[in-house]
């Protein structure tokens, strides 16, 4: 594997439109429940334990097994109750796709003999696919992918809540450790059955983005 | 404390329902409750002993044929409590549906201490029909929550319809901030297939959510049960039982949510 690639597929800046989503902390904002740096940090660990190890183990089972996308694509319904979530991950996941096409081509497995790639599927499950194409292993993937659920919520709370970018920076550090034991838990688990990987959930996330979904005015799409 | 529990419901030929078997050990008992005019059958979990204890090993059987329809509710809620160092306590549930099955058990509540895990899998066959209900309360009045774990599947003609896990305690680490419960100390989930009769009132603690494939899931969150209740019992109770009034047609443990006893204290 290479290190950098594995920064290249990691890094905020890439094109694949996550900076438009605030990871549900937008709703939860307003509903306020997140009024200062400790309830964000607390946010991202609530966030980082379940849709952030989903996530990575989803990330991870796809850039192992990418033949069977389309089951784990069905797994994250089954886990993502809220449609207006549902909306928001096939959004990023389109994106993503987008983006990595003039990156890296997708596995082989993915692509059928005659026709073109699939374009539609979840946000961790195209990030899972990418890893693979970019010919990196299950556990960079999960990495990457449990680290990138709680960056995008990071930066949005320096802009809804006005916050010290470089406290909420060393959040983000200080969530690190965290990070690579809920990778490696996901990465352990990348050969499960469906059925079997991480489902946990987050009620509020889910109100929070039904709610926020009816908005007339809002800054982030979801 | 090792129990079986075992509940199947089928089709009379007179349009209603007979249990066929209905069996279960303490503390897991079952009784067959309410009249036998309507098309359904009733049962409720009547506990035979305090808990679920840590290194019980509880496990819930229901069948429930085509044609046929029941009701499973619980006399008070599930107090999991600690115990002498043991594995945690665990519930395993198991549902086969081919008919109707609502499942509307009292809340389980995690008292302070406490270890213990809930799996729950339900398999709905093509044109049956489910009521599931989950309600969790962290923690008895001011004291900190146990740990509990719920894992919950549920399929439908052979796909995995919904697949949720949920834990609070010690060991789940951020159960508590505003990404998982918040300040809320209760939470309730019910999934509906195909779909609710009723409407959940509106709510910034609540959302109706249809899921990806046929039916939907109401979730909850609340400071206490109660407000939980209010968003969610519309959704469950029929309109028959509700017409009239509102607590006074609830069973009497129903009026006093905090008040709950552990499944089978005397």
């Amino acid at each position: 594997m290479s290190l950098a690639t594995l920064l290249v597929l990691a890094d905020g800046r890439l094109p694949a439109g996550g900076h438009a989503h605030s990871g549900g902390l937008e709703a939860q904002v307003a509903a306020g429940r997140v009024k200062d740096l400790a309830d964000v940090y607390a946010f991202l660990r609530g966030k980082l334990a379940t849709g952030g190890l989903v996530a990575a183990a989803f990330a991870a089972a796809a850039c192992a097994r990418p033949a069977e996308w389309a089951e784990l694509d069905a797994g994250l319904d089954a886990r993502t109750p809220a449609p207006a979530l549902r909306k928001a991950s096939r959004a990023q996941g389109r994106a993503l796709l987008r983006a990595g096409r003039s990156m890296w081509s997708l596995p082989a497995a993915v692509v059928p003999a005659s026709g073109t790639a699939p374009r539609e599927m979840h946000q961790p499950v195209a990030f899972g696919l990418l890893a693979a194409g970019a010919g990196l292993r299950p556990h960079e993937a999960a990495v990457a992918a449990a680290h990138g659920s709680t960056t995008g919520s990071a930066s949005a709370a320096v802009r809804l809540l006005g916050l010290d970018p470089f406290a909420v920076h060393g959040l983000l550090a200080r969530l690190a450790p965290e990070c690579d034991r809920i990778a490696a838990d996901a990465a352990n688990r990348s050969a499960d059955p469906v059925d079997d990987l991480p489902a946990a959930g987050s009620p509020l996330l889910d109100i929070g983005a039904e709610h926020h979904a009816t908005w007339e005015v809002r800054l982030f799409a979801s | 404390m090792r129990a079986l529990a075992q509940v199947v419901a089928e089709a009379d030929d007179r349009g209603g329902t007979r249990l066929t078997v209905l069996r279960g050990e303490s503390p897991l008992l079952v009784r067959r409750t309410g009249g036998r005019s309507g098309p359904g059958a009733t049962v409720h979990l009547v506990g035979g002993a305090a808990g679920p204890l840590r290194g019980d090993d509880l496990r819930m059987e229901i069948t429930v044929g085509a044609g046929a329809a029941l009701t499973v509710r619980s006399v008070a809620a599930q107090l999991a409590l600690p115990g002498r160092p043991a594995p945690p306590s665990r519930l395993t549930i198991h549902a086969e549906v081919a008919g109707t099955l609502r499942w509307l058990p009292e809340p389980l509540i995690a008292a302070a201490g406490c270890d213990h895990c809930t799996e729950t899998r339900v398999e709905v066959a093509e044109g049956g029909e489910l009521l599931w209900r989950d309600d969790l309360v962290c923690g008895r009045h001011a004291e900190p929550s146990g740990d509990a774990r719920l894992e919950t599947t549920i399929r439908y003609a052979g796909r995995t319809l919904y697949r949720h896990a949920l834990g609070v305690g010690r060991h789940a680490d951020g159960w508590d901030g505003p990404a998982v419960l918040g300040g809320g100390r209760a939470v309730g989930t019910v999934v509906a297939v195909p779909g609710f009769a009723g409407s959940l009132p509106a709510s910034a603690g609540a959302a109706l959510m249809p899921l990806a494939g046929p039916g939907v899931l109401a979730t909850a969150v609340g400071p206490d049960i109660r407000q939980v209740r209010a968003a969610l019992d519309p959704l469950c109770e029929p309109v028959e039982e509700a017409r009239g009034g509102n607590e006074s047609t609830l069973p009497p443990w129903r009026a006093e949510p905090q008040a709950a006893t552990a499944i089978g204290t005397p």
